[in-house]
């Protein structure tokens, strides 16, 4: 897998459609192994559409989701979803299980020894900043949304997926404990090198955390633009979200 | 003071009615347990289903026993009438507290579970069916209370149990005969609600 410019995952002409409406429009888009792809636009844009996508969890209404070359569509889900990680605003731990339980989640699915499985939840709990001796045997409702939302990071790269998902993760966290995960996310991003795709309607956030960013509007492709040049873009919604700065 | 004879069919009855009222519910939980965790998959069947649970449960219960009497198989004289007729009735409760249940899991907490690649069934023993147990033994808990309760009418029909000792003493006009029907039957309905608000507190614990 040499080159970091061979293609981890591609948009090609995605429309999708429900109810009549038309959620996204031509979608083509190509990432890069090794990238981080922020996905920004206003609510109802297609950001999560399209991400939703990229694990089988919605399917193109026509085109194709590639994902390492593959359709979605051609690809067993249950296999595909447990290479790829996922983490949402609400988190979703499960209420019932520990921290523990909750970060070991697809380890234990995949049938990995029971070893194995302890060590790799200690060393996550420790990467994300949390300690396991305290942490492993509490409860979701114990912990504090910054804390929960550390967890759920850890879930998603538990079994070493080769990509990551992310649909506004720290988007109901207060203001500190946002840039704090954010920091942490950036961490992760430079030491894990992991693909990784980040739904986010704050501009600031994709201009941090991005090495591109595909700025969507009604569910067409606006802008596809690395940070930098992304700040010089002259699209009436790129200005739109620039002005937010 | 309570005649030996007396006693001992009151201890009789007692048995006939736990057992009439345990093998109404199992054959109830049976049915509305898997019913009910079919109805979270298909949408289309909710408004058939519960609505024949809906209009089992008006139809008073003597009518109930009365118009199963002539049906062919399930019906006639006896306990097994009886049993269908409890069953009927408990199953309201089990199949709306497993569909409800099952519906009011978080919904980020099942697009996690699908998203990390559980399969249907890991989704549904691993994470909805345990985050509904509560809600689902509510649901036998009302059903099981209201079958004690229900199961003294199945006397009318020569089921035994303790509706006996009650329609025994209504016919003679003996409120002795009443009481040893009723105040066995209410201990029932008392100890039973107790039994599953004691394993409601040590699932709600975990």
């Amino acid at each position: 897998m040499g080159s970091s410019l061979s293609t981890a995952l591609e948009f090609r002409d995605v429309s999708y459609t429900i109810g009549g409406n038309l959620v996204l429009d031509k979608l083509n888009l190509r990432i890069a192994e090794g990238r981080t792809l922020v996905l920004l636009g206003r609510s109802g844009s297609g950001k999560t559409t399209a991400l939703k996508m990229l694990n089988g969890l919605l399917f193109p209404t026509t085109g194709h989701v590639l994902v390492d070359q593959r359709a979605t569509t051609d690809w067993d889900l249950i296999q595909l979803r447990r290479g790829i990680g996922y983490v949402i605003q609400e988190v979703g731990l499960f209420p019932h299980f520990t921290i523990g339980e909750n970060v070991a989640l697809v380890p234990r699915l995949k049938g990995w020894p029971q070893d194995r499985i302890a060590a790799r939840v200690s060393e996550l709990l420790d990467q994300v900043g949390l300690d396991p001796v305290q942490f492993l045997d509490r409860y979701p409702r114990q912990l504090s949304g910054g804390q929960r939302q550390r967890v759920g990071v850890a879930r998603a790269l538990a079994a070493e997926p080769k990509l990551l998902l992310f649909d506004e993760p720290f988007g109901a966290l207060d203001p500190v404990t946002r840039v704090e995960l954010q920091d942490q996310f950036l961490a992760l991003r430079d030491r894990l090198r992991k693909t990784s795709i980040f739904v986010t309607h704050d501009v600031r956030e994709a201009l941090r955390l991005g090495t591109e960013i595909a700025l969507l509007h009604r569910g067409r492709l606006e802008v596809l633009a690395t940070p930098d040049q992304f700040v010089q873009s002259s699209g009436p919604e790129a200005q739109a979200f620039l002005a937010t700065l | 003071m309570i005649p030996p004879y007396l006693l001992q069919e009151m201890a009789q009855s007692t048995g006939e009615h736990i057992v009439l009222v345990l093998v109404s519910m199992a054959i109830a939980a049976a049915l509305g347990l898997p019913l009910g965790i079919l109805l979270t998959r298909r949408a289309a069947l909710r408004t058939p289903l519960l609505g024949f649970a809906n209009v089992m449960q008006t139809i008073p219960s003597l009518a109930l026993f009365g118009f199963l009497i002539p049906i062919p198989f399930i019906g006639g004289i006896g306990k097994r009438t009886a049993i269908v007729a409890l069953v009927l009735y408990a199953l309201l409760p089990i199949l709306r507290n497993t569909l409800a249940g099952i519906l009011g899991v978080d919904g980020a907490v099942r697009e996690s579970a699908i998203a990390m690649g559980m399969t249907g069934r890991q989704l549904l023993w691993q994470v909805e069916l345990p985050l509904a147990a509560p809600t689902i033994l509510a649901g036998v808990r009302i059903a099981t209370v209201t079958t004690i309760g229900t199961a003294t009418i199945a006397a009318a029909i020569g089921a035994g149990g303790l509706g006996v000792f009650i329609f025994r003493g209504i016919a003679s006009v003996d409120t002795a005969q009443i009481l040893a029907g009723a105040i066995p039957a209410a201990l029932l309905a008392l100890l039973s609600d107790g039994g599953f608000s004691w394993i409601e507190r040590r699932i709600a614990v975990s």
